[in-house]
């Protein structure tokens, strides 16, 4: 016998100012099934949720509707709440007449009225049909993945290593330390970046907690939450590891010479290279694209000179496959690549460069040692413009957003240059200035008043050559005059994009990405370092642009989170999964292809037919992995796979009792 | 519209804005062009440019297109601008100050109101304080205006605002001792 109890919420005023709730819950008593309801003020607080435990007891209740908010603000509050009155969570339906109803209908009482009842007729006629259901528990593997070794990587693995968790850290690059390694200062405060991150790097490195892998990168995810089978490939260093002493006298004797990627072409290495000095680890790679030896089979000096005996061309790309409970993905951004811009000189100009560039021209390790010289002819820029927005904000040739970053590292470019040189003029054309954090709208202060920058609001139009000199035409929109700047260098705050290939690896993650290709996060503010994976959580610019500060606050978010996930010898998990009907199973696999998650597998049934033995394959569903998105039920022709708690019959009730 | 080169503007007036915020004590690249001076400002409807493009001219080095402006001239003094600022950049004396240099480079950009601000301070020298009704005169007499306002001055007499004879205040040299600093220390009063 189902004995329904209705529990109608005012939300204070969110509901009941439109929605005549006294009415809905009167309504509600002439619905099958219902033996009590009642409307009540804030059905959530404590009073609320006695007087349900106590209408399960007195009338008997075996069936809880509460019409209020989305399940997804209160369905685990109320399920919290039947269980301790002794009822299965699965047993509670609600009915959302707050988003769905009153919030919807501001100017329309009585429609909406008329909506909440039918809403609530829904999801009595869903509760009667719902199953008692159990969470299961499963294993979680004590060791957590960090996807990339910058900031918000390394912050994220010395955060779970602290903690007492086995973290690996992957890299791509032969060190870690990420595009932070790049930068000179940082806003606000200029502190020097590679002091404030080399130590941290160090002790990544050191931590006894923390393995590196770098050169490394990730070839396949299996597996679900607390229990992740991860193949990653350790590219061929061509260097034995464990014999190399990082001396490096066969980065001195390499004779071959390409362009150095750290130094974003402002300055050569060799073929057998360490990205910067302070590399971690300190040991070379050989870059097998430009190595004589790879080349043609001839050179060595690397090898004969070492005296270590270190060098290896015969090594292989290795794969290596390892299991962990939680993955922390912190694969950060690329810069923009402004060669698009006609009028910006299609990136040809040798003396228009990116801030990136700036950070290694104005870096005392960088390739002039932190001497401000322009590219073409080293002479010492006087006059030098700063372009916010190229790339950002620009829906024509670039990104519709903000990159968060520009405006304060223009502000901070500007500041450095004058530092540098006194006598310099420095301009920032700029479209609005955005100065949302602790101790920036300050830092743009002084770079104004302080360090004299000239800011111009305007998108400059056209950049040419003229002499030796590069004009920049922009509109000063706050005049309404056309200006023109003369400038010796020219600084292109670009925009931060995803990396090239984030979207790959997500699909190999199974998480999501936006337009842009950067990570999703499972909620924009209530779920900000989650995905919709779980075990799986976001750590710096990979999900959207994002400044030092809040990557390394995020990365300790998601370090939280996944240490919640690591600190459990095993996890209860969401029972809304798909089941198979084996009996009607074909076997055809479509729902392997659609499940987003991989979660369904097919396996061999051996059945005795009529005497005889026969084998047949049926779908199979991972309850780990199954995320209870329902995709599969939809596309299963023969209707053999079905969602739990929102089954067919469960869903068609719900039809019935509004249309019939 | 043919477009303003900001190198060299910089190059050339950079030492005469230096001087001119040593004499205001106003630092104009404090400004962040927000425009709530302008917004406040009562006698802005007559102005050839908001006071915000003034200080926008300013931090360009764009010097002649601000003396030779006549915002410069109907800013009334009244201060509402400054007290509003929220970068503390007190602009009405960023007008005085730019007033004092336009006149001495002769770009008046209101004869009148020039003729107002002299007759003033004659009067202030010469009976320690003002004298309404003979500022009134010469001021419609050199204005040839002969007439202005005219209306309002028997109301005003009846009432015992204005008199029609001079007062002095008890002590005049002081005054007058205001007036001699001010030209020793290079002032065009």
């Amino acid at each position: 016998m189902k004995r329904v109890g209705v529990f109608v919420c005012h939300c204070g005023t969110n509901i009941s100012g439109t929605v005549d709730c006294a009415q809905v819950a009167e309504a509600a008593k002439d619905f099958p099934n219902v033996e009590y309801s009642i409307d009540y003020k804030y059905m959530c607080s404590e009073p609320g949720q006695e007087m349900i435990k106590k209408a399960i007891e007195e009338h008997k209740l075996n069936r809880i509707v509460v019409a209020s908010c989305s399940p997804r603000m209160h369905e685990p509050t109320f399920q919290n709440c039947v269980e301790r009155a002794g009822l299965n969570p699965y047993y509670v339906e609600m009915a959302n007449i707050r988003e769905h109803c009153s919030w919807v209908h501001p100017n329309e009482k009585e429609g909406a009225t008329e909506k909440a009842i039918d809403l609530v007729r829904m999801a009595v006629a869903k509760a009667v049909r719902n199953q008692p259901l159990q969470k299961t528990t499963i294993p979680v593997t004590d060791r957590a993945l960090v996807i990339g070794g910058g900031i918000a990587g390394i912050q994220a693995a010395l955060d779970l290593a602290n903690a007492g968790h086995v973290v690996d850290i992957v890299e791509r690059e032969p060190s870690i330390g990420g595009k932070m390694a790049q930068i000179d200062k940082t806003f606000p405060t200029l502190d020097c970046s590679a002091c404030i991150l080399t130590p941290k790097m160090v002790d990544a490195a050191a931590h006894p907690n923390i393995n590196l892998l770098t050169y490394s990168e990730i070839e396949k995810v299996d597996g679900f939450v607390g229990n992740f089978d991860v193949t990653i490939r350790q590219k061929a260093r061509s260097i034995k590891m464990d014999v190399c002493t990082g001396c490096g006298i066969c980065m001195e004797k390499c004779p071959v010479k390409v362009d150095s990627e750290f130094e974003l072409g402002l300055a050569k290495r060799r073929a057998i290279y360490t990205p910067f000095p302070q590399a971690i680890p300190n040991k070379p790679v050989i870059d097998r694209e430009h190595c004589t030896y790879f080349l043609r089979g001839k050179c060595g000096i690397c090898s004969k000179l070492c005296p270590a005996g270190a060098v290896d061309y015969t090594q292989q790309d290795e794969l290596l496959t390892r299991r962990y409970g939680a993955i922390i993905v912190a694969t950060g951004f690329e810069l923009f690549d402004y060669s698009v811009y006609g009028e910006y000189g299609y990136g040809k100009y040798p003396d228009v460069i990116t801030g990136l560039q700036f950070e290694r021209l104005i870096n005392a390790s960088g390739p002039t040692m932190g001497k401000l010289q322009r590219p073409s002819d080293k002479k010492e820029p006087k006059n030098i413009v700063i372009i916010n927005c190229v790339g950002s904000r620009d829906e024509a040739k670039g990104k519709s957003y903000c990159s968060r970053t520009c405006c304060m590292y223009s502000a901070k470019h500007a500041s450095l240059i004058r530092d540098k040189i006194k006598d310099s003029n420095v301009y920032v054309f700029y479209m609005d200035m955005r100065t949302p954090g602790k101790g920036y709208e300050e830092f743009y202060d002084r770079s104004r008043e302080q360090y004299g920058t000239q800011y111009i609001r305007g998108r400059v139009s056209k950049i040419y050559p003229l002499n030796d000199k590069l004009i920049v035409r922009g509109e000063d929109t706050l005049l309404s005059q056309p200006v023109e700047v003369e400038a010796d260098l020219v600084i292109l705050a670009t925009a931060m994009v995803a990396q090239p290939d984030a979207d790959k690896l997500a699909q190999k993650i199974g998480i999501g990405y936006d337009k842009d290709n950067f990570y999703t996060e499972a909620h924009p503010k209530l779920a900000p370092v989650e995905t919709h994976t779980q075990g799986v959580y976001l750590a710096g610019a990979c999900q959207g642009p994002k400044d030092i500060p809040d990557s390394v606050a995020q990365a300790s978010a998601a370090a939280a989170k996944a240490c919640g996930l690591l600190s459990k010898p095993e996890i209860l998990t969401e029972p809304i999964v798909t089941e198979v009907d084996e009996k009607t199973c074909a076997g055809c696999g479509t729902c392997l292809l659609i499940c987003p998650y991989k979660a369904i597998d097919l396996k061999t049934l051996t059945e005795r037919i009529a005497g005889e033995i026969v084998e047949r394959k049926v779908a199979t569903v991972n309850e780990g992995l199954c995320q209870g998105c329902g995709a599969c039920t939809v596309a299963c022709r023969s209707g053999s796979i079905y969602l739990k708690h929102y089954t067919d019959e469960q869903i068609l009730a719900e039809v019935n009792a509004l249309c019939l | 519209m043919s477009s303003v080169e900001l190198t060299s503007l910089k190059a050339k007036h950079d030492a005469e804005i230096q001087k001119l915020t040593e004499q205001s004590g106003v630092d104009a690249s404090k400004c962040y062009q927000c425009g709530k001076c302008s917004a406040g400002c009562p006698v802005a409807f007559a102005m050839d440019y908001p006071p915000r493009a003034i200080i926008r001219f300013l931090q360009l080095g764009l010097l002649d297109q601000a003396l030779r402006s006549k915002t410069i001239w109907l800013c009334a003094g009244c201060h509402t601008c400054s007290v509003r600022c929220p970068k503390e950049v007190d602009i009405a004396t960023v007008m005085e100050t730019l007033r004092i240099l336009a006149k001495k480079k002769g770009y008046i950009g209101d004869k009148n109101i020039d003729l107002f601000h002299n007759a003033f301070l004659k009067s202030v020298e010469r009976n320690g304080r003002v004298y309404e009704a003979g500022l009134v005169l010469t001021r419609n007499l050199f204005g040839r205006q002969f007439f202005r306002d005219t209306g309002h001055g028997l109301p005003m007499v009846q009432k015992g605002k204005i008199s029609m004879l001079p007062h002095s205040i008890k002590d005049n040299g002081e005054v007058k001792k205001i007036f001699e600093n001010v030209r020793k220390r290079g002032g065009n009063v």
